[in-house]
């Protein structure tokens, strides 16, 4: 059971990695999220069915991923549509283009089917115990990812993205394109959650068009967590392993919620809104936290 | 150098609030020129900047760089040959990066790759080049810029702005939101870059003092246009007291109700 939990914080923390770098880094509220999640999983369930090679169905879950993020960018570039409505307008029409990809059904079952997870299990049966192969995998994955932003952010193309969130204008005067920097911005994020749909379609067993639903606030509640938990820090390194641990966090205390949510009368159904309390206490406790500190320099300011 | 020819901008053309901010402006600025601009509030001063540096379009005219015409050129391509301050010291540096980060970024003008390009030999260059601000901002490279002062980051982004090596700089107030001690500091340095780098530089000020005391033009602006203009013997034979003259000549009005206009400080 506790693998179980892990397991799924870390293939949701992809995602989380994504909704971290549209929120935190670009300054970006991006809710394209909820529909290029069910698009990676579509694309790999689509892609296991016909059978394409598992390597190349997640680049492609990626690739479709940083399209639709790229859209996003597009409409709110060029349209000069604010950037929560760009983001509403690709994910409304993602729907339709998920079911189109899934052939016209909302739903499709990948049991009896090679998947990664299958492969991985077969190639690591016997190194490891057999209750802990998906967790070393996917320890290693999110690792990988973490580690591969990590060096990204570290670049000087990456460093102009974060400058970008804090301040735009400092990057219109440095000559750089602010629409180029978002477009690759919000692609990438994008990818990891298409890239993390197309895991979730593989460990859940099916890909579903209404897997995205909420997902979004998933993101930035795990996002918070992480940022709630561990000291505030500017480096890189350091914020995507927060991500990556509120993700572990809010998955734990959602499994709880699904598998002993019955003891307080709760129903799955109950979750959602167990979610949107989350993030409002959340809210609530680091503005308190914030206030403490500015009275804290008030006082230091004073004397 | 850049050449502004019968520029005219309306904002809200065809509306009620229909607002002709700049009229009919011609203007050459010349390499090596430091021009100082003064006005009232409302005079069409930052528009003329905005113009200038691209983040508006003109409605009528055109404006062009060293021959070539960057009437419709966006700001981000113009902000390779024009570097601007603004008076909002937040607005040149990215509060959430450390110094050497930020340095890193407006070391160059242009599009940024996939390359890591801050090493310790870069680090050192920084440091020799912070060591001119004489504020002791060498020994903090590592930290935060949000824990700088405004003044300190006011004088930063104009060295990192002078580093970038730009045809020409616009300090549109950049002493303003600063308090009297370090207004000095950064009107100072600023001085001294612009002679030492050879620069040509634009500076809108609020105080004539300051008008009369720097560059080798002066431009008064009012009503969206240019209406008094000195360089040379001229400019350095003026006062405070001669430009108000000016002013009551040429507009047949006093402006000693303008406050913004005469202030000492």
């Amino acid at each position: 059971m506790i693998e179980g939990i892990f397991v799924e914080g870390l293939i949701y923390g992809i995602m989380v990695l994504g909704v971290f770098i549209s929120f935190r880094i670009l300054d970006f509220p991006d809710l394209t999220v909820d529909g290029s999640f069910p698009l990676g999983a579509a694309i790999m369930a689509q892609c296991i069915l016909s059978g394409t090679s598992l390597s190349l169905a997640l680049l492609l879950a990626f690739a479709g991923g940083v399209l639709a993020g790229v859209v996003t960018s597009l409409i709110h570039n060029h349209l000069k549509v604010p950037n929560l409505l760009a983001g509403i307008l690709t994910m409304t029409m993602l729907y339709s283009v998920n079911i189109r990809v899934l052939g016209n059904r909302a739903n499709v079952p990948l049991l009896n089917h090679d998947t990664v997870l299958t492969k991985v299990t077969e190639l690591l049966s016997g190194i490891v115990p057999d209750d802990y192969i998906l967790l070393v995998f996917f320890v290693l994955v999110a690792m990988a990812i973490k580690l591969l932003l990590d060096i990204f952010f570290r670049t000087d193309l990456g460093m102009t993205i974060g400058a970008m969130g804090n301040n735009e204008q400092m990057v219109i005067s440095q000559g750089v394109n602010p629409m180029t920097l978002k477009s690759i911005g919000l692609g990438l994020s994008n990818g990891l959650v298409a890239l993390s749909g197309a895991f979730a379609a593989q460990y859940l067993g099916f890909a579903d068009v209404g897997l995205g639903q909420g997902i979004i606030i998933s993101g930035l509640a795990s996002v918070m967590i992480g940022e709630f938990l561990i000291l505030k820090s500017n480096r890189i390194g350091v914020l995507t392993l927060c991500a990556l641990l509120g993700s572990v966090c809010f998955y734990a205390v959602m499994y709880v919620g699904r598998y002993y949510g019955y003891v307080v009368n709760m129903t799955p159904n109950d979750l959602n809104l167990i979610k949107g309390v989350l993030i409002i206490i959340l809210l609530v406790l680091t503005q308190g936290k914030k206030l403490k500190k500015s009275a804290v320099k008030t006082v230091v300011k004073n004397d | 150098m850049i050449e502004l020819k019968n520029i005219s901008m309306i904002f809200g053309q065809g509306t009620v609030n229909e607002n002709l901010a700049i009229n009919g402006i011609n203007l050459k600025v010349n390499e090596g020129d430091f021009i100082t601009v003064i006005g009232s509030n409302g005079a069409g001063k930052s528009t003329l900047f905005n113009l200038i540096a691209g983040s508006i379009t003109p409605t009528v005219g055109a404006i062009s760089l060293n021959g070539a015409d960057i009437t419709r050129h966006p700001e981000y391509r113009r902000a390779r040959f024009i570097g601007r301050i603004f008076q909002n010291p937040l607005l040149g540096t990215a509060s959430n990066m450390s110094l050497e980060d930020n340095m890193m970024i407006t070391r160059k003008k242009g599009f940024k790759w996939l390359k890591r390009s801050l090493n310790s030999r870069m680090r050192e260059q920084f440091r020799g080049e912070l060591v001119q601000l004489k504020m002791g901002l060498e020994e903090r490279m590592k930290e935060n810029l949000a824990l700088f002062s405004g003044g300190q980051r006011q004088a930063l982004t104009l060295l990192m702005m002078v580093l970038s090596r730009p045809e020409l700089i616009l300090l549109d107030e950049h002493t303003a939101a600063l308090d009297p001690k370090n207004a000095q500091i950064v009107l100072e340095l600023t001085d001294r870059f612009i002679r030492e780098y050879g620069l040509t530089a634009m500076m809108i000020t609020h105080n004539m003092h300051h008008a009369i005391e720097y560059g080798n033009r002066l431009l008064m602006m009012d009503k969206g246009e240019i209406i008094f203009e000195a360089s040379g013997e001229e400019k350095r034979g003026l006062t405070v007291e001669k430009l108000i003259d000016k002013f009551h000549q040429i507009r047949h009005q006093s402006f000693e109700n303008d406050r913004t206009l005469l202030a000492d400080d």
